[in-house]
């Protein structure tokens, strides 16, 4: 089981108290009306789907409720850091450095 | 070639099994192929063979990053049905019922096709009316599929707990009689045998890294960790690693991969007459022919390619099994493993052609491709032989994404299959 650092909670927690809400940093359109049928098709269900560290949001369901991000390499599935809704995609180079030295999870 | 008959078998059995050979070669890379496969699976290997034995290309490179069927293909539950709920899908997946009829024939090799019958069950008024509703329109596409009532399904599966007070209550079930299960290893054993046999070359541990496209951007081969590899044709059956694969040629897909879970008990004395499957509880459940009750469950929440899964999930699955069968409350669990399965926005798979001239797929396949492996492995041979969709594959559109002119199982299902 996954565990899960809850950043507005401050705890880490196990993966049933939280809810998978797929890909991050998805901007919705701002003017849908403008968007022909490609962008729409890549809104909507192209996704990266990558094999390493992907962007994605969870939601802490049965803790505080709310949505946050997260970092999580997807072949070993350990987290490189979770943050809050609204704050800049972290950069990934800091992040991979930071995880070889330390276990970011705990 | 052995060819496999009763006489084979007598007269092995009487020279003390010594004299088998191994059934196809471990093939090394050509500088140049008609078609390259990517993805020694069920479907690559069964595209190879048809596009050998029905359109004449032998030809053909089946390349994989591991050993042949050691991805779904030799990971999966094994179940074989056809009802589902729109036109598209009945066609393809009758399609491929018809084929699994005659595969053992076929192929001369023993898939272990057998019709026990799969059992859906119903445990709430909306798995009642989605199940009938399925049933209505599979009669109208000429699918067999029928309505038990609680009690003809405890008739039809004797352990099935059909109390009232249960966790989850069977209020009725949907019958497929046609539906049943296969042996997956033979599939793919069957099918790289059938191919190898006429020319194909398999070739095992050999990632591909890239799909490398010309100056007009068509498709001018594959790059592989064995050398550079020519193709004017390359058709992409890499399951959970298709987006990997695809991104390589520059083509972004609707798909996400996840893992999915599945794990078998002791071996015991017959027991268990069909297939059930619970969708509402995610569990999926029936006997191999070795004894093992083979158990399936539901994909984990995340995304992943870690090719393991959560133990929450197991849990989960084993307690609703052994709710929905107290008769197997003290079965041990022997082995759990994972697949990486890839899953479409409306759960129908991809299968085709691409924006790449040269470029094909078959993808998508989600939770539920094994039972789909002869009738996609066959269209698929026809698609790239001729260079346009067959009839049964042509609904099945990358472009279907941004036409909007989606098959949505999954809303009509609302759940995986
Ligand atoms: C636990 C579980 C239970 C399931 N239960 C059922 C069921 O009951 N009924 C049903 O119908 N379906 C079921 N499925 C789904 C089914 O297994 C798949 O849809 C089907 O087997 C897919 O076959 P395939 O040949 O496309 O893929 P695979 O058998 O996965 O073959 C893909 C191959 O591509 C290779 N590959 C990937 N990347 C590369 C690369 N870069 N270079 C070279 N090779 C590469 C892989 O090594 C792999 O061998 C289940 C799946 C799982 C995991
Ligand atoms: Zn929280």
């Amino acid at each position: 089981m996954l565990l899960i650092h809850c950043p507005y909670c401050d705890e880490t927690l196990p993966e049933l108290e939280f809810t998978y809400g797929g890909e991050a940093h998805i901007a919705r359109p701002e003017n849908p009306a403008d968007k022909t049928d490609d962008e729409w098709r890549d809104f909507l269900f192209i996704r990266t789907n990558v094999k390493g560290p992907h962007f994605e949001r969870w939601r802490h369901a049965h803790g505080c409720g709310r949505f946050f991000n997260a970092v999580r390499d997807t072949v070993s599935d350990r987290f490189l850091t979770t943050y809050k809704a609204g704050e800049p995609r972290p950069d990934l180079a800091v992040l991979l450095e930071d995880a070889a030295k330390k276990e970011p999870s705990k | 070639m052995t060819h496999f008959s009763a006489l084979s078998l007598l007269k092995n059995a009487l020279t003390g099994q010594k004299n088998w050979q191994a059934q196809w070669p471990d093939s090394q890379p050509k500088a140049e192929y008609d078609v390259v496969i990517v993805g020694a699976g069920g479907h690559g290997l069964g595209a190879a063979y048809y596009l050998a034995k029905e359109h004449g290309i032998t030809n053909v490179a089946v390349i994989d990053k591991g050993w042949l069927g050691g991805g779904n293909t030799g990971r999966n539950t094994t179940i074989i049905r056809s009802n589902y709920l729109y036109d598209e899908s009945a066609r393809l997946y009758d399609h491929a019922v018809d084929l699994w009829e005659g595969l053992s024939q076929d192929l001369n090799y023993n898939v272990m096709f057998s019709r026990r019958g799969v059992l859906m069950l119903a445990h709430n008024v909306h798995d009642v009316q989605s199940f009938q509703r399925h049933i209505h329109s599979n009669r109208l596409n000429g699918v067999d599929n029928r309505w038990l009532t609680p009690e003809e399904a405890k008739e039809f599966c004797p352990p099935l707990n059909i109390s009232p007070n249960a966790r989850y209550p069977v209020v009725g079930a949907a019958l497929q009689m046609r539906a049943g299960t296969a042996r997956h290893d033979a599939v793919a054993w069957g099918y790289a045998r059938g191919a190898s046999q006429r020319g194909v070359d398999i070739i095992q541990n050999c990632p591909v890294t890239a799909i490398r496209r010309g100056p007009d951007g068509a498709v001018e081969g594959v790059e592989t960790a064995k050398g550079f590899i020519r193709a004017k044709k390359v058709a992409v059956s890499a399951a959970g690693h298709t987006s990997v694969v695809m991104e390589t040629a520059g083509v972004r897909m609707p798909l996400e991969s996840y893992p999915l879970q599945a794990l078998v008990s002791e071996p015991v004395k017959p027991i268990f007459p069909c297939v059930v499957m619970s969708n509402t509880v995610h569990a999926y459940i029936s006997q191999s022919d070795k004894g093992e009750l083979v158990i399936g469950s539901g994909t984990d929440q995340y995304t992943s390619y870690s090719q393991r899964g959560g133990l929450p999930l197991i849990e989960h699955t084993v307690a609703a099994i052994c709710e929905i069968f107290p008769i197997f409350n003290r079965m041990r669990m022997l082995r759990k493993w994972g697949g990486i399965v890839d899953v479409t926005p409306d759960r129908s798979p991809i299968l085709g052609m691409t924006p790449v001239p040269g470029l094909y797929v078959n993808c998508g396949w989600g939770t539920g491709g094994f039972k789909a492996t002869p009738g996609a492995a066959h269209t698929l041979a026809w698609t790239v032989a001729k260079g346009t969709p067959h009839d049964i594959n042509a609904p099945f559109t990358l472009d279907r994404f941004r036409t909007g002119r989606l098959i949505d199982e999954a809303a009509a299902a609302a759940v995986a299959h």
